[in-house]
């Protein structure tokens, strides 16, 4: 179990986490979902005891990092994939690794299969894919067998093969019961992946729940609404206590389902042409949730996040 | 002991400490070969001393800072040192394990170019006089084992205080090489601030490269030894501790 308090990361003036507490429990894949630049890998770093808190605490199984005992039995983490010397080849990697934590030489050979690196163990680290180098980096995260596993954004930039690996493999150490914890930027991926969500945008918590709550409580369904005499409906609509907003030549309510729109349209005889529920794409909700709190998004986004403000 | 092992697959598993051992012994051996072979040796001349074996010393010396430097350094440069601080989080226990290693191979270096200059010399000009016969001869030679280890751990300090590659070769080499000649041409305080720099203090405890009689000095040989590895000693601490405070 992987337990934050008030965890908090100033870099000079900027504060990269702010008041961040969750927890991460066993024999689940926990998704940490955030924008670019939320302050995913520096609370992955914090964890880990390479950047120090500002203020707040992290701890592992009840236990701050640098108090583990060869962490790498307990706490295996692939952050960056490219954390290698090029010229050291994959074995002398792992090895170095292993020589530290007194684990066996056999170990890293059985490591190096498990992620399918056995036939270029002795090639040199820097002349690998991302791919490879993502086996790599989960095979060193696998090495001590540990209880708690952290990966931050691990499909970021592989081909759909490479992330179905990814994907079953995390499902697999989970069903271990092991405590996976992966970061992403793409919620469709995290949907896929894991069973609970840490929701974070510009360092503070948005949410923490399971992937099915966090989608009820962030898609809000919606109607969307044709008419010839639309800003008539509009008025009706909202005296009922409905939201509307523009969308184009239709309207789109919240706050009130199909029926009970086309019954005060009927009653109010005004024609409809269309009227049709609406889903809310877990992309959308992600984006309404985290809108306020992108770090870095382009003038035309921010532009256009301001007209739906003030629609 | 398993941080140390870590630390020795480390610099051997890739191949750039090996061209700098080479380089280290090579560059100082070969050129005393070659101005052994080219001596003019008058007539009656005794061959001078054994210090004269040693004056190319130090190019290996500088060699061996670049090193020291890069083993850290490089760690930095590659993202390493994180996986290095994960698998150890005690990060005094990491450093000071990578300080050992890589002061022992700097040590071995020292003592193939202090015996193997003195031995090519010999073998090209053998006189009397560069027989190893005193105290002060064989702190000259085998001297060089010292030295070498102790400015492998003074290098490594600041390799850890910079953390870049470049910057950290060239302060090393730019201090070690023209700073320290520099400093005694400044008027009046020039030489004695000279007395008390880490290399000058090295090369009286060698007893080479030409300089004033150490008894107009503050210190002895062993003393300037001892002041040389205090010296050492303060920068790896100070860059121990910043390690600690800094996020990796």
């Amino acid at each position: 179990m992987i337990e934050a308090t008030g965890l908090t990361k100033h870099y000079g003036r900027t504060v990269a986490v702010d008041n961040l507490s969750f927890t991460v429990s066993e024999g689940k894949v926990t998704g940490f979902l955030g924008p670019n630049g939320a302050g995913k890998s520096t609370t992955m770093r914090m964890i880990l005891g390479l950047d120090r808190p500002t203020s707040g605490d992290v701890r592992i199984d009840g236990q701050h990092y640098r108090d583990l005992h060869q962490p790498l039995r307990t706490v295996g983490a692939l952050l960056d994939a490219k954390w290698v010397h090029p010229n050291r080849s994959a074995r002398a990697h792992l090895r170095w690794l292993a020589a530290a934590s007194k684990l066996p030489r056999s170990r890293v050979d059985e490591v190096l299969d498990l992620v399918g690196l056995g036939g270029v163990a002795d090639k040199n680290a820097g002349g690998f894919s991302l791919g490879m180098s993502q086996r790599l980096g989960i095979a060193a995260a696998l090495l001590g067998d540990p209880k708690v596993l952290l990966f931050d954004e691990p499909v970021n930039g592989l081909d759909p093969e490479g992330i179905l690996w990814i994907r079953k493999f995390m499902h697999r150490l989970a069903a271990e019961g092991r405590t996976v914890f992966v970061s992403s930027h793409l919620l469709s991926e995290m949907a896929q992946t894991a069973q609970d969500l840490v929701v974070i945008g510009r360092g503070k918590l948005i949410h923490q729940g399971t992937v099915d709550e966090f989608i009820a409580h962030a898609t809000e369904s919606t109607v969307l609404v044709r008419s010839p005499e639309l800003e008539k409906l509009g008025e009706h609509l909202l005296g009922a206590g409905a939201g509307i907003s523009d969308d184009g030549d239709a309207l789109r309510v919240s706050g009130m389902d199909s029926a009970a729109i086309g019954e005060l349209a009927a009653a109010k005889q005004i024609t409809l042409h269309e009227l049709s529920p609406q889903v809310g794409s877990l992309e959308q909700a992600f984006i309404q949730l985290t809108g306020d709190s992108v770090e870095y998004r382009t003038a035309e986004a921010a532009q256009r996040a301001g007209q739906e403000e003030r629609a | 002991m398993s941080v140390l092992n870590a630390e020795r697959i480390k610099l051997l598993s890739t191949r750039s400490p090996w061209w700098c051992a080479l380089l280290a012994v090579a560059l100082p051996v070969g050129l005393t070969a070659l101005i052994a072979s080219q001596a003019q040796i008058d007539p009656g001349d005794n061959g001078g001393s054994v210090q004269v074996t040693q004056m190319l010393a130090s190019l290996g010396r500088a060699v061996v800072m670049v090193m020291a430097a890069l083993s850290v350094t490089s760690e930095y440069r590659f993202g390493t040192i994180r996986s290095t601080f994960q698998a150890v989080p005690h990060r005094t226990t990491a450093l000071l394990a990578k300080t050992v290693v890589t002061a022992i191979p700097a040590m071995l270096i020292g003592a193939v170019v202090g015996f193997g200059s003195w031995a090519v010399f010999r073998a090209i000009n053998s006189f009397p006089a560069l027989a190893l016969d005193s105290a002060e001869d064989w702190r000259a030679v085998a001297g060089q084992i010292v030295v070498y280890g102790i400015t492998a751990v003074l290098a490594l300090g600041v390799g850890i205080l910079i953390r870049q590659t470049a910057g950290a070769v060239a302060v090393l080499l730019v201090y070690a090489l023209l700073v320290e000649g520099l400093v005694g041409l400044i008027p009046k305080i020039g030489d004695d601030i000279q007395h008390w720099l880490p290399f000058f203090a090295a090369d009286r405890f060698l007893g080479v490269q030409a300089g004033p009689p150490i008894d107009d000095l503050p210190l002895g040989p062993w003393g300037y030894l001892a002041y040389f590895a205090a010296v050492a000693a303060v920068v790896l601490t100070a860059g121990i501790l910043s390690a600690q405070r800094r996020d990796a």
